[in-house]
């Protein structure tokens, strides 16, 4: 754990005494058997928006807290440990965005709103089943943006789209003409609609500088890290627990050396994860070039909680295999981050290039 | 718990101090400190060393003096920074972890090294500081300071590895002395040592609590060292056999039946010292990138031409970097709680499987050019590679296996019981 200020150690603490009373693993279990396709819960939602949570990110003047993104990771950590579901990281993702590249008109028409989380905000960039940033067809002429953008997180509750065209980033409202939204259920049965959008009106974040839409991505990146750094932090705990409590052989299982020497590397792995995200976390909030930094916190996320997920699942044995277990749900939620924002071989292809080599 | 010569392992904590110390923003009586350390650096480094550290000197033995080189250790030796955070009383530089911090940054500024190093400097000093009695102190730590003795360690036996607490060499109680017999083996730069730091069994009813720290002097009649040829070529390490031994009383460290305590004290010490007395250099040379580039091309985006091998070289550099991050974060954590920071267990066994990976990945790079043995067609840089590769075997063995710091996380961080 990095070493926290006094307001960041408030605000871990009470995410985490948040999740583990108001929003354990069965919270999800009822909105995952609700099957809705927004995916969370409005009401919980709106826990979160009178916590301060949606503004942790978001300045001051615009109705935000600017605890910063560090902040954001220590919430988003402690929700992914219960596999809390939320359009939190989206929302940031989509301020940043409006942070970094709107005009002040832009910023004072939206980022209050995503602040008090009267609206839910995304990042729509892909248009193809793998994150590549590299292949955007989108376009804009006369104002009017046309494209298709697929599995867009929160894209079925989103009432703010900011879209990736082939020119830049621009602000979709959710309601705008020629919006249409269809729901893809994945795995996870969390939100990632395809939507579409045809001649809708769109206005372009002017501001920032070529890198706007590398410096959005690697915001969405670090968070989805954060959150799957809560995900293996808790899918190792809970791995631990039962090893320590299923009997075989008339001995504990974490008697046995060869599950402790596959624990204590698992051990190690994730606190070479932590301190890749806890360093991406920092990266944003000091600014500048953030890009190797986000690269290797999700690339390391996703190497390590892949391991952890799959060992979640092996080490429990047949219950780990049932739904009435939570193993599965961390492996499902594991998989679809791995594929958000990059998988381990996009960020080590943009980490090596960012090299030199 | 076997081999361990320190000198690969300082290089590694090294590193990871010499990219500590740009994170701490000093403050002005620091920076004051800063200037006179600059000021003294200036007048008592002599250029003609700059870069001059040799990191292989315990491995292959002490080099041959020159007066440059005597007369910087004698002065570090006297002012005592070869040891900078030991108390000034007994010979050491009486300085803050913070003013320590920014003397390696200093000395790495200019080139220069620490001159007094070792695993007295290492391992045993801290630990006679902690354990020894005042005239064991005062005879002992000033000379480690000054380095004028030479130390090495008498731990593992033939049949005591990763089970040190096995081990079998016998001090028998001889009224005034002790009568030592037994054989001890990885014995580190046994053959340059003056005095070995040894555990012996002074009781043979109890495992652990049988087990003193004794101090034996080398030259003593009855000891006899052998080296042993090691797959590298090189003899760093030794077989110590002691016959008769006599061993006055007054070098025993602690109480009777209390080695087993201090020498597991002692072994946190070679485990998670980040702070020691030296600053070596970051490693300044090429990257694994470049070398791969100039070995195996690369495209018109320049991009390492063998893709696989790039991406294994970016996934090890990535990992690298993540293990420097947590050694980062393990001294922040560390000076935050007042406390060796449970992490530190990980980074022994993560950094030594990185440092071999990296020799495994130069191998790659160069492929057959990157195994010559020695004569010609091979770079003398080529050469010491394959030599650091073998011997870097041995990281992931001495100083408590990868499977006896798994053991250690298991058990001690992760609580899982032994077989019941």
């Amino acid at each position: 754990m990095a070493v926290l200020n006094e307001e960041q150690t408030m605000l871990r603490d009470m995410a985490r005494e948040w999740t583990t009373n108001e929003s354990p693993v069965t919270a999800w279990r009822r909105v995952r058997d609700a099957n809705e396709p927004a995916g969370y819960d409005a009401a919980v939602y709106g826990e979160m928006a009178q916590m301060g949570w949606t503004g942790i990110i978001i300045p001051e003047a615009f109705g935000g807290s600017d605890f910063g993104w560090l902040s954001m990771g220590l919430v988003t950590e402690e929700l992914g440990k219960t596999v809390t579901a939320s359009p939190l990281s989206a929302s940031a993702a989509a301020a940043s965005a409006i942070m970094l590249g709107g005009s002040d008109a832009q910023k004072a028409e939206w980022l209050p709103r995503i602040a008090s989380g009267e609206i839910v905000a995304t990042v729509a960039v892909d248009e193809g089943p793998r994150h590549d940033p590299a292949k955007i067809k989108t376009s804009v002429a006369g104002g009017k943006l046309s494209g298709t953008k697929t599995f867009v997180a929160e894209g079925d509750s989103a009432g703010l789209f900011v879209v990736a065209a082939a020119d830049g980033l621009y602000l979709v409202a959710g309601d705008a003409a020629g919006v249409s939204r269809s729901r893809r259920q994945l795995a996870d049965f969390r939100s990632h609609a395809e939507v579409t959008f045809a001649d809708t009106p769109a206005e372009k974040l002017e501001g920032g500088d070529d890198a706007l839409l590398d410096s959005v991505l690697d915001r969405a990146a670090v968070l989805a890290a954060a959150e799957m750094l809560g995900l293996a932090g808790q899918a190792f705990d809970t791995t631990l627990a039962y090893l320590k409590q299923r009997v075989q052989f008339g001995q504990v299982l974490s008697t046995f050396q060869a599950l402790q020497h596959r624990m204590a590397n698992l051990f190690s792995e994730i606190e070479l994860m932590r301190s890749a995200v806890e360093a991406g976390l920092t990266a944003l909030d000091q600014g500048g070039d953030t890009r190797a930094a986000a690269s290797l916190a999700k690339a390391k996320a996703n190497d390590v909680g892949h391991l952890m997920s799959r060992e979640m699942v092996q080490l429990h044995g047949g219950i780990g295999m049932t739904d009435e277990y939570d193993a599965g749900f961390y492996l499902k939620r594991m998989r679809v981050l791995e594929q958000m924002w990059g998988n381990a071989a996009y960020h080590r292809d943009r980490y090596a290039r960012l090299s030199g080599y | 718990m076997a081999l361990r010569p320190f000198a690969v392992a300082a290089r590694e904590k090294h590193w990871i101090m010499a990219t500590l110390v740009a994170t701490d923003a000093p403050t002005d009586p620091l920076e004051r400190f800063r200037a006179e350390a600059r000021e003294w650096l200036a007048a008592n480094f002599p250029p003609s060393l700059k870069g001059k550290d040799n990191a292989l000197a315990s491995i292959e033995g002490p080099s041959e003096p020159t007066p440059d080189g005597e007369a910087w250790r004698k002065a570090m030796g006297e002012k005592g920074w070869g040891v900078p955070t030991w108390p000034r009383e007994y010979g050491g530089g009486g300085l803050s972890r913070a003013e320590a911090r920014i003397l390696s940054e200093e000395m790495a500024r200019i080139g220069a090294w620490n001159p007094i190093g070792g695993m007295g400097v290492m391992m045993f000093g801290p630990t006679l500081l902690e354990y020894g009695n005042e005239a064991q102190k005062r005879e002992h730590i000033p000379a480690i300071a000054k380095a004028d003795v030479r130390w090495c360690q008498g731990y593992s036996e033939p049949n005591a590895g990763s089970d040190l607490a096995n081990l079998q060499m016998f001090a028998e109680d001889k009224g005034d002395h002790y009568l030592v017999n037994g054989q001890k083996t990885w014995t580190s730069g046994g053959q340059w040592a003056d005095k070995c730091f040894a555990l012996v069994r002074t009781d043979k009813s109890h495992k652990h609590e049988g087990i003193s720290f004794l101090l034996i002097d080398m030259d003593s009649p009855g000891v006899e060292v052998k080296p042993i040829r090691m797959i590298s070529g090189m003899s760093p390490f030794c077989e110590t056999f002691f016959t008769n031994v006599k061993v006055p009383k007054e070098n025993l460290v602690g109480e009777e039946g209390q080695g087993w305590t201090i020498g597991k004290r002692l072994l946190q010490h070679e485990r998670t010292n980040l702070s020691g007395g030296g600053s070596r250099l970051m490693p300044s040379g090429p990257t694994l990138a470049d070398i791969a580039k100039r070995y195996v091309g690369a495209d018109e985006e320049g991009r390492i031409a063998d893709p696989e091998l790039r991406v294994r070289i970016a996934k090890f550099e990535m990992d690298w970097r993540a293990f420097l991050l947590t050694a980062m974060r393990v001294q922040a954590e560390s000076k935050a709680a007042g406390g060796v920071s449970e992490v530190s267990s990980i980074l022994k066994t993560v950094g030594t499987r990185l440092g071999q990976e990296r020799a495994e990945l130069l191998i790659e790079i160069m492929g057959m050019q990157g195994l010559g043995w020695e004569g010609e067609g091979f770079s003398p840089t080529e050469l010491s590679n394959v030599r650091a590769w073998l011997f870097g075997k041995a990281t992931t063995i001495y100083g408590g296996s990868t499977e006896i710091q798994n053991n250690v996380v298991a058990k001690r961080i992760l609580g899982m019981l032994d077989h019941q």
